[in-house]
């Protein structure tokens, strides 16, 4: 397998946020939700990112949220891909009238703008845990994976292998995910690790709204308390740039290691230079 | 033709799957909306209030099936029942008064966006290879970069440090509303930093778009014929490439209107601006269900809206969708 720095680099993004997730909480000292009364104080050595106006600690907020971004993150897209997988593969392979309604459903659901929607779902929900609003977020999230995914299945479809396994008489759920779906695994992983950055966001759009539990320390609710509680107007940066900062550079992870996959897929994208362009391009 | 008049009744029938999920939401949550809000609110609500609540969700007794065509008679009407917030105006009329300002911010914001960053992806994959590659590392970080994050952001450096622009609010309130120079340029002022933020955040999309199309329309035998025809670099990078680049590029386009639509929401609350989004986050503060779902119907009929005008751009760009079968 092709090593590009891309793939590192994302994977090195990656890696460092699952381990801030999971070994961060045992490293930073000091509650998250504690409060001080050196509050709005800015980075120091006591506090490395400085303190909410309560005074709790930015740096420890920052890596608990770390817990929740990540945790529903992941919840989320592994539900979601569950969906697009069923849907997407069932549909390619099926074909007629099955494949043309879950088609139509993937399309609809892919139209529809997510956000409005998270937030009519997460408005009723009786309780705002972590598992509910991963769902919630799931719900609108698992299209654009049944879509890609139907496509390889169609293209699958006529493969001989597949012709082979039919007609040894295997059973049509057999092909489907014991033939068929091993083979997607690059589509899958890829679109899995979009969908992650995309619920991720989702779920930092739906806590700034304060629609998430405002009582767990996530990216979201950090930027909430920012935003609510005029961080802007006194200056007070360190509270609401290094949760947003974490989001950002997380989806630059996903990307990186998403483009170094489909580089591998379509060379032609690749950026090493073809000796054919540039010598085009110095006689410009 | 046809392939408009397809487009056309897939979004009629998208239309009608957003009508009926949001007649569907309250009645298949768990727990019913009216017994939520009157438990939120600690039983302080007067009966007719509840009967009133009710009727708003169309909660009116009978069976599933006739409240189902209840609803779709009263949204024939352009009824969207009353805001609980703002009882007892309709939520029509809420609605009305903040779609211009999103409309106009989201609609010019995105234009800008869209032309600025396709060019961006065209230049990016003629010249790729060249030091114009190391702009790929900070697309993926841009692209991942929330709305309201950005529009936080630049609030701090361009309004509150540096303090060369308005913060919030769509017009400065010593202005009469009108036609006239100073209110317009108010207006302009004011959506100067709400409009960066859209087009910062939503422009990495369709660099990356753009340029990963257009790398794989170099390739093509044309464009190779073309080069070697010594046609100029500019024509065979215009004409020849980016002009069937662009198609697959509307594609993504639209289907990425929902996302931009959703973070600049976020955006309008950041600017207090008096669009969609700061209604919308009066109604989820007030737990205003008739509002919230209101809100999502019309930006779902405004996205599928959208969706078809770029599909007419596509008809006008590509002939062979004008081939009559």
């Amino acid at each position: 397998m092709p090593r590009s720095p891309k793939i590192i680099a994302g994977g090195v993004i990656l890696v460092f946020f699952i381990l801030l997730a999971l070994v961060g909480p045992v490293l930073v000292d000091g509650d998250p939700t504690k409060t001080t009364d050196v509050g709005l104080a800015g980075p120091s050595a006591a506090h490395w990112l400085g303190t909410t106006q309560s005074g709790q600690d930015v740096l420890a907020q920052v890596v608990y949220g770390a817990r929740v971004s990540l945790g529903v993150g992941l919840l989320s897209a592994l539900i979601a891909t569950v969906l697009s997988i069923v849907v997407g593969l069932i549909g390619g392979y099926a074909g007629g009238v099955v494949d043309e309604v879950l088609s139509l459903l993937t399309n609809i659901f892919l139209v529809l703008p997510a956000l409005p929607l998270v937030i009519v779902l997460a408005g009723y929900l009786p309780s705002r845990g972590v598992t509910s609003v991963a769902a919630v977020i799931a719900v609108t999230g698992w299209a654009w994976g049944a879509r890609v995914l139907r496509a390889q299945t169609l293209t699958l479809r006529g493969r001989d292998y597949v012709q082979a396994a039919k007609a040894s008489g295997e059973r049509a759920w057999r092909i489907i995910f014991a033939e068929i779906l091993p083979v997607e695994f690059p589509v899958i992983a890829t679109s899995f690790l979009a969908t992650v950055l995309a619920a991720i966001l989702a779920e930092a759009g739906l806590s700034f709204l304060g629609l998430a539990n405002l009582s767990t320390v996530s990216w979201g609710t950090m930027l909430y308390f920012a935003q609510n509680n005029q961080a802007l107007l006194v200056g007070a940066w360190w509270w609401f740039i290094p949760p947003g900062l974490c989001i950002a550079l997380i989806g630059a992870g996903l990307g990186l290691l998403n483009f170094g996959i489909d580089e591998i897929a379509n060379p032609r994208l690749r950026t090493v230079l073809p000796k054919r362009r540039k010598r085009f391009g110095a006689g410009r | 033709m046809r392939y408009l008049l397809r487009r056309l009744g897939f979004y009629l029938i998208t239309a009608w799957a957003a009508i009926t999920i949001n007649f569907l939401i309250p009645r298949l949550m768990p727990g019913d909306p009216v017994d939520l809000m009157v438990a939120r609110m600690n039983g302080q609500i007067d009966p007719d209030a509840i009967a009133a609540m009710k009727r708003a969700f169309g909660l009116t007794g009978g069976s599933l099936w006739s409240q189902y065509w209840t609803y779709l008679g009263n949204l024939a009407h352009g009824e969207l029942g009353r805001s609980i917030t703002m009882y007892p105006t309709e939520v029509s009329s809420v609605i009305g008064g903040a779609l211009p300002w999103t409309l106009g911010l989201v609609g010019i914001a995105t234009i800008i966006s869209y032309v600025i960053g396709t060019g961006l992806g065209v230049v990016a994959a003629w010249r790729r290879g060249t030091w114009l590659d190391s702009i790929l590392p900070a697309t993926t970080f841009l692209q991942a970069v929330p709305y309201f994050w950005v529009a936080l952001a630049l609030v701090m450096v361009f309004g509150v440090t540096l303090s060369w622009l308005p913060v919030s609010g769509a017009y400065s309130l010593d202005v009469e509303p009108g036609f006239t120079g100073d209110f317009l340029g108010s207006m302009a002022y004011h959506a100067i930093l709400p409009a960066i933020t859209i087009v910062v955040a939503s422009i990495a999309d369709r660099v990356m778009g753009m340029r990963n199309v257009m790398v794989t329309t170099l390739g093509e035998d044309y464009v190779t014929m073309a080069e070697a025809k010594g046609l100029t670099s500019r024509r065979v990078m215009w004409a020849y490439a980016a002009r069937n680049a662009i198609l697959p590029n509307i594609t993504s386009f639209t289907l990425s209107l929902g996302f931009v639509v959703g973070g600049s929401v976020l955006t309008e609350i950041v600017f207090s601006y008096p669009g969609i989004g700061s209604v919308l986050l009066k109604a989820v503060e007030n737990e205003d269900f008739p509002l919230m779902q209101g809100i999502f119907l019309i930006i779902s009929l405004a996205v599928l809206a959208a969706n078809f005008l770029a599909d007419l751009c596509y008809v006008a760009l590509d002939p062979r969708t004008r081939q009559e079968a």
